[in-house]
C-alpha cells in the first residue's frame, strides 16, 4: 500500500504528463491544419500533371523510343525502396505501420531472389529498419531541419534517385508513405514511381475527347516531364506523409491525454480512500485510548 | 470585348491564379505565344520567363521556371515547377534561381549542356526585364 505522500506525487506527475500531452495534441492539431492546407494546395497541380502525363504515356507506351523512366530497364532484379517516415516519435503507430509495410515488401522481394536497396527519409524509420535491414541501406535523407516541406526537397531527392537510375543502380523504385485518410486513419501505401505508372489515371484526352497538339514533339515533352513526374510523386507523398504524421500524433496524444485523465481519477479515489482510512484509524486509536482510561 | 477563358496558374506548392482572362502570353520552350479563347488544344513546355495575363482587372505578370502549359478552347492552365507573381521576385530569389541553374549546367552531361545553358540565359533575360541583375 503506497503512502499518502507517494500517491500525491504520482497524481502530480500524471497531471503534468497530461498537460504535456494536451499541449502536444494542440500543437499537432495546428500543424495538421497547415499540412493539410499544403497537401490540398498541391492537389490541382498533381491532378492536372498526372492527367496530361497519362495521355502522353499511353501514346508512347510500347514504342521503342519511350524514355527509360517510363519503359523501365526491362528487368526488375534490383529494387529500390524509398521509405518515408517522420523525424520525431510520439505519433502512435505512424512509423511502425510504414516500416511494417516496407519490411514485408522487402522480405517478399528477397524471397524472390531480387536485390533490395533502401533509401530512408526520416530518422525514425531508419532506426526501426537498422537492425535487420542495414545491409540494404543506400542512403538517408535528413529532413529534420526542414520546417515546411517544399517542392525543392522533393526535387533534390528526385534528382538523386534519377541519377542513380541513370547509373543503373536499380531497376524499379517504390515509395512507402502513409496516405492521409482522416485524423484517425492513415493508410500505409506503396507506390511505384520508376518506371512511371499512370494506369489508374484517366488521361485528359479521354476526359474531354480532345486531341492535343504537342510542342515540342511528344517524345521530347515526355522526356522533359518524366523527371518532374518523379518529383511530383515524391512531393505529394511527402505532403501526405506530413499530414498523416500530425494526424497520427494528434490522435495518439488525444488518447494519452484521456488515459492520463482516467489515471488521475483512479489515483484520486485511491488517495481519498487511504486518507479516510488514516483518519478513521486515528479516531479509533484516540477513542479506544479514552475508553481504556 | 474579347471572349474570356479560364486561366489557372498552379505550382506544386500553391495555386497562384484562377481567373478569367482574355489573353495569356506564354514563354514556350520553342518561342513565346499568346493563347486566347477558342485556341486549338496544345500542350507546350515552358522555358523560364514571364507569363502575362490580360484579365478583367488589367494585366498581371508571373515569373515561371519550367513546367508546361495546357491550352484548350475553354481555358489555359500553366503548370509551373516554380512560379510567383512578378512583384514577389527579389534579388535573393533570383540569385537562388541563378545558382541552381548554373549548378545544373555545370554538372550536366554534354548533350544536356546547351539546353541548360539556354536556361541560364533565359533567367538572366527575365531578370533584366524586371530590372534586376543576374550574377551569372
Amino acid at each position: 500500500m503506497p503512502s499518502l505522500k507517494d500517491l500525491k506525487n504520482r497524481i502530480d506527475s500524471v497531471k503534468s504528463t497530461r498537460k504535456i500531452t494536451k499541449a502536444m495534441q494542440m500543437v499537432a492539431a495546428a500543424k495538421l491544419r497547415r499540412a493539410q492546407d499544403a497537401a490540398e494546395a498541391s492537389r490541382p497541380y498533381t491532378e492536372r500533371f498526372n492527367a496530361v502525363m497519362a495521355g502522353l504515356a499511353k501514346a508512347a507506351a510500347g514504342s521503342e523510343a519511350a524514355p527509360k523512366l517510363l519503359r523501365g530497364t526491362g528487368s526488375d532484379k534490383v529494387q529500390l525502396l524509398i521509405v518515408m517516415t517522420s523525424e520525431r516519435g510520439l505519433c502512435g503507430g505512424f512509423n511502425s505501420s510504414i516500416v511494417k509495410k516496407a519490411k514485408s515488401h522487402a522480405d517478399k522481394l528477397v524471397a524472390e531472389g531480387k536485390t533490395v536497396k533502401i533509401i530512408t527519409v526520416g530518422k525514425k524509420g531508419r532506426e526501426q529498419l537498422k537492425r535487420d535491414y542495414s545491409e540494404y541501406f543506400l542512403d538517408h535523407v535528413d529532413l529534420s531541419d526542414v520546417r515546411h516541406i517544399g517542392y525543392d526537397n522533393a526535387q533534390s531527392l528526385a534528382r538523386d534517385v534519377i541519377a542513380r537510375f541513370d547509373a543503373d543502380e536499380f531497376d524499379v523504385a517504390t515509395i512507402f508513405f502513409n496516405r492521409f485518410q482522416s485524423v484517425v486513419s492513415q493508410i500505409p501505401t506503396a507506390q511505384q514511381i520508376i518506371p512511371a505508372k499512370f494506369d489508374e489515371v484517366e488521361s485528359e484526352a479521354e476526359q474531354t475527347g480532345m486531341v492535343y497538339d504537342y510542342e515540342p514533339s511528344e517524345e521530347v515533352l515526355l522526356a522533359t516531364l518524366l523527371p518532374s513526374g518523379v518529383a511530383t510523386a515524391i512531393f505529394s507523398a511527402l505532403l501526405e506523409n506530413a499530414a498523416s504524421e500530425q494526424g497520427a500524433r494528434m490522435s495518439a496524444m488525444d488518447n494519452a491525454t484521456r488515459n492520463a485523465g482516467d489515471m488521475i481519477e483512479g489515483l484520486t479515489i485511491q488517495y481519498n480512500r487511504s486518507r479516510q482510512a488514516v483518519i478513521t484509524n486515528e479516531l479509533i486509536e484516540i477513542i479506544s485510548g479514552a475508553e481504556a482510561l | 470585348m474579347a471572349d474570356m477563358m479560364q486561366f489557372d496558374l498552379v505550382s506544386p506548392e500553391r495555386r497562384l491564379a484562377s481567373v478569367e482572362a482574355s489573353a495569356v502570353q506564354i514563354p514556350g520552350a520553342d518561342g513565346d505565344f499568346t493563347a486566347m479563347a477558342n485556341h486549338a488544344p496544345v500542350i507546350a513546355t515552358l522555358r523560364p520567363g514571364i507569363v502575362t495575363v490580360q484579365g478583367a482587372n488589367g494585366e498581371e505578370k508571373f515569373v515561371v521556371t519550367g513546367g508546361f502549359a495546357e491550352i484548350s478552347p475553354e481555358g489555359t492552365s500553366v503548370l509551373a515547377e516554380r512560379a510567383m507573381p512578378a512583384g514577389e521576385m527579389t534579388q535573393e530569389v533570383l540569385d537562388d534561381f541563378v545558382t541552381a541553374a548554373v549548378a545544373a549546367r555545370d554538372n550536366a552531361t554534354p548533350e544536356m549542356h546547351d539546353q541548360l545553358a539556354k536556361q541560364v540565359g533565359d533567367i538572366a533575360l527575365v531578370a533584366s526585364e524586371l530590372g534586376l541583375q543576374a550574377k551569372v
